[in-house]
């Protein structure tokens, strides 16, 4: 296989693998975000049992993305973890503080304990889903490079209000995508009230994603101009808002399966978009764009990548095969035993 | 303190935490498919509750495993962007391998394990344990791969990229600090990468230290049961088969020791020279037993053996093993410091040694703790073997049993200063020989950032480590409960009216 295929299959497959994360570990996060705002013990429980079986799985994804974007694009990993280092030490400690949090829980009956793990979960979440849109949103933005492609900004400056509008949105979208998980895993009361939620959070979500839209379109030039030059992209865009706007429609037909698809699809649209309208960039240098990471200058050998490709053609069949089986032994609604969390 | 001793502190306390939880897993995981395997074998109710406590014990350490583990996969970018950017070409493979083959497997039977128990046949949840268990050792040995390889680096070659053009540099290339933006190490030889000359001595090492960890969880929380004459059945059949497993990867252990060693002999004298303290190259070299070294004056204080460091190594008492004083040689010298006199060479020697009474005391903790506990095991199985073991009237008998309650600490302690021994006496390079961990560190991020960092992290893991031993107390309080009522009818149906153990 010639030089440029190899690089465009892993900028591809790191991109499925983060996107894979987003869908899965989304709800997870969402759940997490929405589990202060039910009362009742039996419905926290519920909340956590939703994700109990899949939620330690789900976060695979981030890490075997990590791992695939060491491996396929050092340049960028090493740029990105550096530059970031506060900011990722904070999302490393919330993500620990809600995966524990998952599993300390209910393991007493103290009403503070419980509280306190509550809190736990939910800040944890809430964080996570933040900061992994703030990283993003910076990502799209572009991050000030130097001519050794090393982080040159500070980390205030990645608290910029564009980054954060993206952090919000994505802890809007998360919490949306977790709501619809948890209308597909629960029945009666609890049904009730998380289907009360799910229209308010599409709004709020829709408000917030165009909100964003026009923030990128006025203060982020580089993503009007490629646009022009790939019309092409413009479909994926009708497609993503189509299939946002067939999520409120499934859940009004009472199909919270169909409207989780959707929303997965949704995910899965405008990580396309993002990923047809950045390439071939992995890590872009603004103010100096000719300081770039790409897709060429951030990879590994032709060697390293070929080997890599192989291990994915065996690796990730075994992976999708099990994640189904996985999701179908759950499948249906939760409820509870003496083992649960 | 400098950046990057800071660096390597934060990245020494996240591991280390880290490092607690994965043996257990390991370990554990091998027993619970022993366990459940005497359930679906003799049909025996008792195994299937004990399979289950085990099973608690286990979610609680793959839980936190999991949690300080993503950590880790993030920390070679975050603190270590320079040694990234240098071999991320083969580092980031194995890592990635680990991903895909290891942690998926492991995180998606894990549901079946924990969660299956009324939702699959019990074959089917029998194999979703193997599987878990398999995983764990998985993960082990692309992790052990990538390290060992940072020991003693194969199957790459250096190359750099002079006006757009890649040039591949000799292999005796020498990187120097101004390098480090251009050159990189890429890979030749996928499996002279991965099965590189350290790789099997250390994985069957590392994965005995676990099977240890996990064997002498279930030794340890059994002989608490014993001591304390409740669930007197399930303890004396879990304290068998903890023994057992125990008492085998004691045993290898001491013969994948002295592999490991002569590994170190032969890829690493440097290393192994510093880890018994021979500063002066002497025939008959002694090994010491325990005691301390005087780096001023270049000696070690305790009692010694007289030749038997040179037969361990050379298997003769006569060859003298190399000591610190002559290496690294001139030649290694001349290259890398080209202006320097002969003259020089003492002082410039001594900035190629790493710290040697830090890693003498972390070795020979190693050494001492696994013998003891080979000595432990041997003296159990003794009694056990004269029918003493479970005689709790017996004063003997119980001293054995309370040893055997804190034997679980162990393994911890001899895993926790073998990696510290492994890594401190790796130093001053990150990839032995080729790249020096002060060169590796990130360049854009600050002391403070790293103290930051460090305090957050000391904050949340010391909280964490409290409720892991509190919730633990509490299961081992809470101890094995019949679970028979709660099985499904496929479950039922395995249950034999006179079981045969």
């Amino acid at each position: 296989m010639t030089l440029p295929d190899l690089n465009i299959i892993w900028y591809l497959l790191v991109g499925v693998l983060f996107t894979g994360y987003a869908m899965l570990d989304g709800f997870d996060l969402g759940v997490g975000a929405l589990q202060l705002f039910v009362r009742k013990d039996e419905h926290r429980r519920l909340f956590l049992n939703s994700i109990g079986p899949v939620w330690d799985g789900n976060e695979v994804w981030l890490v075997t993305g990590g791992g695939a974007l060491f491996a396929a694009f050092p340049e960028a990993y090493a740029t990105v973890f550096s530059g970031f280092y506060l900011a990722f030490m904070l999302l490393l400690c919330s993500l620990i503080f809600r995966a524990v949090a998952i599993e300390f829980r209910s393991k007493e009956e103290w009403t503070w304990w419980r509280q306190f793990w509550d809190v736990a979960f939910s800040a944890g979440s809430f964080v996570s889903a933040l900061l992994i849109g703030v990283a993003m949103g910076n990502i799209v933005r572009g991050i000030p490079l130097d001519a050794n492609h090393e982080f040159a900004g500070t980390f205030l400056g990645l608290l910029n209000p564009y980054a954060l509008l993206m952090g919000i949105t994505t802890v809007l979208l998360f919490s949306m995508h977790g709501a619809i998980y948890l209308a597909m895993k629960t029945e009666g009361e609890l049904h009730a009230i998380v289907s009360g939620w799910i229209p308010r959070l599409i709004g709020a979500f829709l408000v917030s994603y165009l909100l964003f839209n026009i923030y990128t379109l006025v203060d982020v030039p580089w993503v009007l101009e490629t646009v022009r030059a790939r019309p092409h992209v413009l479909l994926v865009v009708a497609a993503n808002v189509l299939i946002v706007l067939n999520i409120p429609r499934e859940i009004h037909k009472g199909r919270p399966f169909n409207a989780f698809l959707s929303s997965c699809a949704a995910m899965a649209l405008m990580m396309a978009t993002f990923g047809l309208t950045y390439f071939p960039n992995m890590v872009l240098s603004n103010p100096e764009p000719a300081h770039s990471l790409t897709i060429t200058n951030a990879a590994s050998t032709d060697k390293t990548l070929g080997i890599m490709l192989v291990i994915a053609i065996i690796g990730v069949p075994l992976v999708l095969a099990y994640t189904a089986s996985i999701y179908w032994v759950f499948r249906g609604k939760t409820s509870l035993t003496r083992h649960s969390y | 303190m400098t950046t990057e001793l800071l660096a390597r502190a934060q990245f020494a306390f996240t591991i280390a935490i880290h490092y607690l939880y994965p043996p257990l897993s390991i370990g554990l995981g091998l027993a619970l498919v022993m366990m459940e395997g005497l359930w679906l074998k003799t049909g025996n109710p008792m195994f299937h509750s004990m399979a289950r406590f085990w099973t608690r014990i286990f979610a609680l350490t793959f839980a936190i495993g999991v949690a300080t583990g993503i950590v880790m996969e993030f920390e070679f970018g975050t603190n270590w962007a320079t040694y990234s950017r240098f071999v991320g070409d083969i580092f980031g493979s194995a890592l990635a391998a680990e991903g895909i083959f290891a942690f998926f497997l492991e995180s998606g039977f894990l549901a079946l394990l924990l969660f299956g128990w009324n939702k699959v046949g019990p074959r089917m949840h029998f194999f979703a344990t193997c599987m878990v268990a398999f995983g764990a050792h998985f993960s082990a040995v692309w992790i052990v791969v990538a390290n060992s390889w940072m020991q003693t680096p194969a199957g790459y070659h250096l190359e750099t990229v002079v006006n757009g053009k890649t040039v591949v540099l000799p292999q005796d290339y020498v990187v120097t600090t101004a390098d480090l933006t251009s050159v990189r190490a890429v890979v030749d030889d996928f499996w002279a990468m991965v099965f590189n000359p350290s790789t099997m001595d250390r994985l069957t090492h590392v994965v005995l230290g676990a099977w240890m960890a996990g064997a002498f969880l279930v030794v340890s929380i059994s002989a608490f049961y014993l001591l304390r004459n409740r669930h007197l059945d399930f303890a004396k059949a879990s304290l068998k088969i903890g023994l057992g497993f125990a008492a085998v990867a004691s045993l290898l252990q001491m013969v994948s020791a002295d592999f490991t060693a002569k590994g170190v002999v032969r890829n690493q004298p440097i290393k192994l020279a510093a880890l018994e303290g021979v500063y002066q190259t002497a025939p008959r070299t002694p090994m010491t037993l325990f005691g301390y070294v005087d780096a001023k004056n270049e000696t070690v204080v305790g009692p010694k053996i007289p030749g038997l460091l040179s037969l361990l190594a050379w298997g003769s008492v006569d060859k003298p093993v190399v000591g610190l004083r002559d290496m690294p040689g001139a030649e290694f010298l001349k290259a890398r410091h080209p202006g320097a006199t002969p003259r020089e060479f003492p002082a410039l020697r001594k900035s190629y040694w790493p710290n040697v009474p830090a890693i003498f005391q972390f070795y020979h903790i190693m050494i001492i703790v696994g013998v003891a506990l080979l000595g432990l095991v041997v003296v159990a199985c003794f009694f056990w073997w004269r029918g003493w073991l479970f005689d709790t009237g017996r004063p003997r008998t119980r001293w054995l049993l309370t040893a055997l309650v804190f034997s679980v600490l162990g393994p911890q302690i001899a895993n926790q200063a073998g990696w510290f021994t492994a890594e401190m006496g790796r130093q001053p390079w990150i990839v032995y020989g080729l790249l020096q961990t002060s060169e590796s560190i990130s360049k854009v991020v600050s002391a403070n950032q790293i103290v930051a960092s460090l305090v957050l992290f000391a904050l949340v893991y010391a909280l964490l480590f409290a409720m892991f031993i509190f919730l633990l107390t509490r299961k081992i309080q809470h101890g094995p409960v019949e679970e028979e009522d709660e099985m499904p009818d496929s479950w039922k149906a395995l249950i034999r009216t006179t079981p045969r153990a």
